[in-house]
């Protein structure tokens, strides 16, 4: 499975994705009580019919509101979790950055935590070798990669752990809202490298609030409302429609254009 | 069958025993490398080196647990210290029981397996949701977690046997030549620990009650484990059986190498490869059956 197979990037096709409401119970107590009464609990659909294919070399931005179900798509691409119908089909080394707290500890050190995620990630002992000294300059912190990460501040974070999933050099590069809290300057590096990933024929999904960042870094979108995909294509076509779905409850406060 | 044993005997001897240290990671990242072909359906796999991964978490473990302690990893010798102390004391003294030999170090040989299996099929079975942010956020195989905790224990462990083989050292049990059995019965049985955590941590998933099942099961195998008694009070219908438990093959095996300097008998060791491999596979397949709804359920 590589980029020479030919095939798309990502997948999507006919996806719905469901979670069952009220999932807390779980004692042995109230399964058999549910199944008794041979009660089905309700379900929250989160994703509903989505059908999309990206191909190597595109990177597409994911827009919608809070709950539309941007997270998901994104944690169905990386497995995290399977559909209920439909496939996902994804041909490619993958490199996610979904939370930036998830894989790192703050007691260990910048260091220790680079190793540890740069693993996580899929290099080898090897490679994680050979790259350190890039992930550690990409990131600008080699006055404080042997510090405590409790000790270091939420851009700084963000630095390392995108320096971590930039140098795994990943065929697909998924990222979920995590850009918003570096400063200008690492935004702008950011971008550099992700615009170099385009070029060299990488596939990036990115979900983001931020359409002004999108609009620099993506050419194809798909937009999410409560499950639904309303609109999918070229970039500026898809966020002028979304704005101008939004735009109506701005209307009444009498704002200026 | 004197023959089928005498084979089983050599087969061990030459696989684990004659393998080298660099052979031994070789067969078991082998192992990995093929329980993760083992077809997932339209899964997407992980690609990457699970050695790697997992000693690095393992460190990691290591690492976050005694960084501000001053004892730190000594402390582990506290709990099998006490124990042996305490039971010899009430089947010496106060309940006096047919003479064993080296009593002190007879109750060890029993502790130090029990406590292991104890102590790492609970921190198994939690593993999963005790790392719930990790599995929901952060794409990873999800075996290794489990098998992390497991191996994470096995620190505490080392220090026990060093505990256990100075014990046998200073009652004047010195070293034999069957101690180089040691390597091989203590790796199948972490393989067979590994085995029941993934399938009871994949269980604890979705029915919550599932640790406290772990923790009566092991109260329960505080006694059917010869820990403290002989096994050669058992009613000898019952002792072939008995060590189909690889924790029982264990602590009988141990007080053979250590206290009468005998090799294990050769179907106690076929038995507990036996057993090890097939909860394995078995916990592998459960575990990789129960693995994509963990998600929800979280």
């Amino acid at each position: 499975m590589s980029i020479s197979d030919g095939r798309p990037a990502i997948i999507f096709a006919d996806v719905w994705k469901s979670f069952a409401r009220h999932a807390g119970q779980l004692l042995i107590r109230e399964r058999v009580m549910h199944w008794i009464r041979s009660q089905h609990p309700e379900r929250f659909y989160a994703l509903r019919e989505i059908s999309m294919t990206a191909n190597h070399g595109e990177s597409v931005a994911i827009i919608g509101h809070n709950g539309a179900g941007k997270s998901t798509l994104l944690n169905l691409t990386t497995n995290l979790c399977r559909p209920d119908r439909g496939r996902v089909e994804v041909n490619g080394r993958i490199a996610a950055l979904l939370d930036l707290g998830a894989g790192f500890h703050p007691d260990l050190t910048g260091a220790e935590n680079v190793r540890i995620n740069a693993a996580i990630l899929g290099l080898s002992r090897r490679q994680v070798r050979e790259k350190f000294d890039e992930i550690v300059d990409f990131a600008e912190l080699r006055d404080f990669i042997d510090e405590p990460l409790r000790t270091y501040s939420s851009g700084m974070n963000m630095r390392l752990a995108f320096a971590v999933a930039v140098c795994v050099d990943p065929d697909i590069l998924i990222i979920d809202e995590v850009l918003g809290v570096g400063d200008m300057a690492f935004v702008d590096k950011c971008r550099k490298r992700i615009l170099e990933f385009r070029n060299a024929g990488k596939t990036i999904l990115c979900a983001s609030h931020s359409t002004v960042t999108l609009l620099d870094l993506c050419d194809r979108a798909i937009w999410l409302d409560h499950g639904h995909m309303m609109e999918h294509g070229p970039i500026a076509r898809v966020v002028a429609a979304y704005k101008a779905a939004m735009m109506p409850q701005a209307a009444p406060a009498g704002v200026g254009v | 069958m004197p023959q089928l044993s005498r084979v089983a005997e050599v087969g061990q001897t030459i696989v684990f025993c004659g393998l080298s240290f660099s052979g031994r990671k070789a067969l078991i990242s082998a192992i990995l490398e093929v329980s993760a072909s083992i077809p997932q359906s339209l899964e997407i796999m992980w690609r990457g080196d699970y050695l790697y991964l997992i000693q690095n978490l393992v460190i990691k473990d290591f690492k976050i647990r005694y960084r501000n302690m001053s004892l730190g990893v000594l402390w582990s010798l506290l709990n099998p210290l006490v124990m042996m102390g305490v039971l010899t004391f009430i089947f010496t003294r106060v309940w006096p029981q047919p003479a064993i030999p080296h009593f002190p170090l007879f109750v060890l040989c029993g502790m130090v397996p029990y406590n292991f299996f104890t102590v790492a099929w609970l921190t198994g079975t939690t593993s999963i949701v005790d790392n719930a942010p990790l599995i929901k956020r952060v794409p990873l195989p999800r075996e290794v977690v489990t098998i992390t905790a497991v191996l994470s224990c096995c620190i505490h462990l080392a220090v026990q046997i060093v505990l256990l083989l100075s014990i046998a050292i200073l009652s004047g049990k010195g070293f034999n030549v069957q101690w180089f059995w040691l390597p091989a019965m203590w790796t199948l049985e972490i393989i067979f620990v590994c085995g029941l955590a993934m399938m009871s941590s994949a269980v604890n998933v979705f029915v919550r009650d599932m640790r406290y099942v772990v923790e009566s099961a092991n109260l329960v195998l505080f006694w059917l484990v010869p820990v403290f008694y002989s096994s050669d009070r058992i009613d000898k219908r019952y002792v072939p059986i008995l060590d189909v438990n690889p924790v029982a093959a264990l602590v009988i095996s141990l007080r053979k190498i250590l206290l009468n300097a005998e090799p294990p008998a050769a179907a106690t060791l076929l038995k507990l490869t036996a057993v090890s491999l097939t909860f394995f596979v078995a916990g592998l397949i459960v575990f990789r059956r129960m693995k994509p709804s963990f998600y929800e359920h979280i």
